[in-house]
């Protein structure tokens, strides 16, 4: 009853919810108001909890929202109720024997979404139905089937979630599935497409992980098209790694398909915000077919073998070193009882001379400290300065090409599976899933610089 | 029925029932762009790069799909942006989210929404207004209202406003052909307001006029852009029985009325071609088509179009429209007739844009052969009742294409459409899209509401211009006729004619000449386009102040355009010459006339221009021309000489 009651006042709080109260109205109440900035009419709508308590949201009859400040008001008399439906249209998702099955697990992100007024953000909406009736060309696909994992943020995706979502790829292999999909805000798909790079080895099928970097609110939205490219690449490719799947250029027009352990987001807010670091993408996906980039990948298998090992151990901080960092930065890690340290040192790797005490005492103290590049392509190379000499001396491992997030999981992942020194050293040094690569290739580092002449040509010569 | 605007009088109109209102566009003289920091810059042609995209309809706030998405979406079009680095940053493709809206346009914004009497409102929701067609890369432009419930004075009554809107500007449309569209970003982003006026106006006139009427209190701010493409209107129209159709993006106020008119006059068409329809015994949804391929009957047709398609392998598909026959031949526009209606569909929806992309068996005009249509209709089993439409493309546009072609049809029984149409310079109207409704509005997720707050209100409030028709009855009530207080009421230099009446002794009638026609004829002769504002108000106080008339005025500006000089000097070296000065100069006027053919008033005029000139605009035109009078009094009328 005091849920039902809440939600007729959904958002309003304080002078506003008063308001609501005095004239006994609520939220989808179609109302004429009389206040002395004018008269309104329209649906009172539900209002974010984040917004004040001043003001009162209106829906005009043109579609048009307003907020009216409750000050002003003298009445609200109800003529009638609009209560909003927001629903997909639902339609079942057909069967076609002759098509590759595909599993999409979601955890959230914005690949299907819907309002929110209590932050008055959006949320995800998921459903296989749902999905067909917004993106019904996934139909000729494949057959889909969906379960949703979580319904989380990406930020708030975890060890838990991890293992989770590992798990859940192992079962669907085992059950036979010709590629998976996984749904997942844009933010730490990265961190998630590494750490599932470890714990799901060997798969004999496509792992693509899909999200969206402007909600599938909107008429532009990259949310189908990403969404048709990552269930294309996992019905059809033959490339069975984890892999990111998002735009390649910022125009509707194909999509990359990433290594889960060479990808980043690499800005916070365009279409083609993910690339390949040191190395070229595995391919090109648009829903007419695969095109292979790069030649060396685990190839699709017919056998159900897969090794999921969730070991996890979450005592590991990355510590991005900028001049003058002081040492009670790396001795306050060991003080609170942390077992790894990744450090994203700079240049070739390396960390101020202050720095190397702490180091030494961290490493005698048992805690596993690595080390990789902040400039996140190339090679940590701590041969070549004797600072770089010194700080192995101290104990400091370097690991090659991981990116720093990448080593960050891997470490955590090594952790959960021994503490013993070199062990950690060993599965660390090992390249498992691409995220150490023996060398790279020239063009492997591209990133243009706009206003050159002969880039400017490029730009005007391809869509964006 | 369709006819002229000369034979229609407003009787005519109000029999019909004619409603229209106005949504005006205009942009706002800001600096940067409403929701980035782009600046703006005239329009150019010119791009660096190109980006594509795809639209697809999403739900509205309320769960509903929006019916124009979904048509806009059948069409699936390749829309690609042409990008200038000067003009466009990622905000404006959609790769960054929206920065703080422009507090600059923001005031602008409220100002006119006061000026119009609107009630504001006092939270800020930004919406997304969906748009499918492609004019915006995000797929839809963020909108908010300012205020609702305003009006104008026009004609002794009122016209209601019904709200103002503040808005980002779309793309221009560079070129549309088969699946792909190509717009401009030059102008996107742009900050402008959006009026709309209650559905008062009663004639084609009217609507213009109240068009004049908003334009001009949009630019008595002095904030608002001028130039091409600066304001644009949206007309709807409405007949009884009828439904609001909007015509989209009329440029220019004068072609308002004749497109009214047309429109006005489509919809009574329609309306007549629906009781024609139902007077032949078919009801709304009870119209029965058929489809069939023709391409093997029309194997070797000479029909050029036809011809063609079969040759690209394209298909030829007929439809049958029982009881239609002759209803596609029925006039809707001048020059236009019902099949046209039908061929825009085709056109916007199916893509097929090659025109022409139908063809029916009424059509006067290249067609099939007789032998051809007999063979047609048989195959299809047409009787005399029924109408036959031809259309040919691609297999999946000629698909959309024949449901285009059945939907059209079947809306002749409903009269009128809802539709948006665009404005063709002839005066004539084409489908453009199903009018959206209030379910393509979204609110923007991306910002935050924003009260507007009591002290920003207040300040707005404090500066409020005049409105024009206050100021043009201020100056009546001065005693200023009534055309010239209109005139100066928009004038760019209202403001320093009201300083003048205040800062120098001329009277409001004297001074409203000087400014709205002595300057320009002082300009001209000095070639200048404007001259410094301070310089006009101090010439006239100081002129007034040494005793000069007004033409003394006059001289000193001259003086000062030509020689140079401070105002003080150019005063004090000014004086009116005697009456003695002026009579020498009439005769010595006298003496270049060659002949005194002309009749009085001409040479009157002629040696007054003269003497004037001569001595440099002093006196006044009125004290020379009596002297003038007096002296052509006692010149003898001499004999012609030569011509």
């Amino acid at each position: 009853m005091i849920a039902l009651y809440e939600d007729r006042f959904k958002g309003y709080r304080g002078r506003s919810l008063e308001c609501l109260r005095k004239f006994d109205v609520g939220v989808w109440s179609d109302v004429e108001v009389r206040s002395t900035g004018g008269d309104f009419r329209g649906v009172v709508l539900p209002r974010s909890e984040t917004a004040d308590d001043a003001h009162i949201v209106l829906k005009i009859h043109n579609g048009y929202n307003v907020g009216i400040e409750v000050d002003t008001i003298e009445s609200m008399i109800e003529r009638g109720r609009i209560e909003a439906h927001y629903k997909i249209p639902e339609k079942e998702f057909p069967f076609d024997p002759d098509k590759p099955d595909v599993k999409l697990f979601g955890t959230g992100g914005t690949i299907a979404s819907r309002l929110d007024y209590r932050t008055g953000a959006v949320i995800p909406a998921f459903s296989p139905g749902e999905l067909y009736g917004s993106v019904p060309e996934l139909a000729d696909i494949c057959n889909l089937k969906t379960e949703k994992l979580y319904g989380v943020f990406s930020e708030n995706m975890g060890p838990e979630q991890w293992k989770g979502t590992a798990e859940a790829i192992g079962r669907e292999i085992e059950n036979g599935v010709d590629g998976i999909v996984i749904g997942h805000g844009t933010d730490t798909m990265h961190h998630t497409a590494a750490v599932l790079s470890f714990m799901v080895q060997d798969s004999p099928v496509p792992i693509v992980m899909v999200g969206s970097q402007r909600s599938s609110d909107r008429p532009s939205s990259d949310a189908a098209l990403n969404l048709m490219n990552a269930t294309y690449a996992a019905a059809r490719s033959d490339i069975a790694e984890v892999m990111v799947c998002m735009f390649g250029p910022t125009s509707d027009q194909y999509g990359l398909l990433h290594r889960g352990t060479r990808v980043r987001k690499m800005h916070s807010s365009y279409r083609s915000t993910f690339r390949t670091i040191g190395d070229i993408p595995l391919a090109m996906v648009t829903r007419d077919g695969i095109r292979i980039l790069n030649e060396d990948h685990r190839k699709r298998r017919g056998d159900r073998k897969v090794r999921i090992n969730t070991a996890f151990d979450p005592r590991v901080s990355i510590v991005y070193y900028y001049p003058n960092m002081q040492p009670d930065i790396i001795n306050s890690l060991v003080d609170n009882g942390y077992k790894g340290i990744v450090i994203a040192g700079t240049g070739l790797g390396h960390v101020n001379k202050p720095l190397y005490p702490a180091l030494r005492r961290a490493c005698e103290e048992g805690v596993h400290v690595y080390m990789t590049v902040q400039t996140l392509w190339g090679y940590v190379q701590m041969f070549v300065y004797d600072t770089g000499r010194d700080i192995m001396e101290l104990g400091v491992v370097p690991s090659a090409n991981m990116l720093p997030e990448v080593a960050y999981v891997k470490l955590c992942w090594a952790l959960g599976q021994s503490h013993d020194r070199d062990e950690v050293r060993r599965i660390m040094c090992t390249p498992i899933a691409g995220e150490i690569t023996e060398r790279e290739p020239y063009n492997g580092y591209i990133i243009l610089q706009g206003g050159i002449p002969e880039v400017e040509e490029f730009l005007g010569r391809y869509n964006r | 029925m369709i006819r002229s605007m000369e034979e229609t009088s407003p009787e005519d109109y109000r029999d019909i029932g004619l409603k229209s209102g106005l949504e005006i566009h205009q942009q706002l003289d800001t600096e940067r762009k409403l929701f980035c920091r782009c600046p703006v810059l005239p329009y150019t042609d010119s791009f660096d790069a190109q980006v594509l995209r795809h639209m697809r309809p999403t739900l509205s706030e309320l769960g509903e799909y929006d019916g124009t998405a979904l048509m806009e979406f059948k069409t699936r079009k390749d829309i690609v942006y042409q990008i200038n680095k000067n003009t466009i940053c990622t905000y404006e493709i959609d790769d960054t989210p929206p920065f703080e809206l422009n507090r600059q346009a923001l005031e602008i914004g409220l100002e006119i929404t006061m000026l119009l009497n609107c009630k504001l409102v006092s939270e800020i929701h930004v919406q997304r207004k969906q748009y499918l067609d492609g004019s915006i890369p995000a797929g839809f432009q963020r909108t908010t209202i300012l205020g609702v419930d305003g009006w104008v004075p026009f004609r002794g009554r009122r016209i209601d406003i019904v709200q103002l809107g503040l808005e980002e500007d779309a793309c221009r449309e560079v070129s549309d052909m088969a699946h792909r569209r190509v717009y401009l970003t030059d102008r996107l982003g742009i900050p402008l307001i959006e009026t709309v006026t209650a559905p008062q106006m009663r004639t084609p006139e009217e609507v213009a006029a109240v068009a004049r009427v908003l334009s001009r209190l949009a630019r008595s701010s002095g904030k608002v852009r001028r130039g091409i493409g600066a304001a644009r209107q949206d007309v709807n129209v409405s007949v009884n029985g009828g439904m609001r159709v909007e015509i989209k993006g009329v440029a220019r106020i004068p072609e308002i009325p004749l497109l009214v008119h047309n429109e006005a006059f489509r919809q009574v068409s329609l309306l007549e071609i629906r009781e024609e329809l139902l007077r032949r015994g078919i009801r709304a949804g009870g119209l029965s088509n058929a489809v069939h391929d023709v391409s093997s009957v029309l194997r070797g047709t000479a029909y050029g179009p036809a011809a063609e398609a079969l040759q690209l392998g394209l298909g030829v598909t007929a439809v049958l429209l029982r009881g239609f026959a002759g209803i596609l031949s029925t006039p809707t526009q001048p020059g236009r007739t019902f099949a046209d209606e039908i061929s825009d569909r085709v056109r916007v929806i199916a893509c097929l844009d090659r025109l022409p992309n139908i063809l029916h068996d009424g059509f006067q005009g290249e067609s099939l052969s007789a032998s051809e249509w007999d063979r047609l209709r048989g195959h299809a089993g047409a009787g005399p009742k029924d109408a036959l439409v031809v259309v040919w493309g691609g297999e999946d546009d000629l698909r959309t294409a024949v449901s285009e072609i059945a939907i059209r049809a079947g809306e002749a029984l409903e009269g009128v459409v809802n539709e948006t149409r665009q404005s063709f310079s002839d005066g004539t109207n084409g489908f453009e899209r199903i009018l959206p409704g209030p379910n393509r509005m979204y609110p923007d997720t991306d910002l935050a509401p924003m009260a507007i707050g009591h002290d920003l209100i207040e300040r707005v409030r404090s500066s409020l211009p005049e409105r024009p028709w206050e100021r043009e009855e201020r100056y009546v009530t001065a005693g200023v006729p009534g055309e010239s207080a209109r005139q100066m009421s928009l004038s760019p230099l209202r403001h320093e004619y009201d300083r003048s009446l205040q800062e120098s002794c001329y009277g409001p009638a004297e001074l409203m000449h000087f400014f709205l026609s002595t300057l320009n004829h002082i300009l001209d002769e000095a070639g200048l386009e404007e001259i410094p504002d301070e310089d006009l108000v101090q010439v006239l106080a100081l002129s007034g102040e040494a005793g000069l008339p007004i033409e003394g005025a006059e001289a000193v500006l001259r003086r000062l355009l030509n020689e140079g000089g401070t105002i003080r000097e150019t005063v004090a070296r000014t004086e009116v010459p005697g009456r003695q000065t002026v009579k020498t100069a009439v005769r010595k006027a006298m003496e270049t006339l060659s002949t005194w053919s002309m009749d009085q008033e001409r040479v009157e005029r002629y040696l007054t221009g003269r003497v004037r000139r001569d001595l440099e605009g002093l006196p006044g035109g009125a004290e020379v021309l009596t002297v003038v009078r007096e002296e052509l009094k006692y010149a003898a009328p001499r004999s012609t000489e030569g011509g």
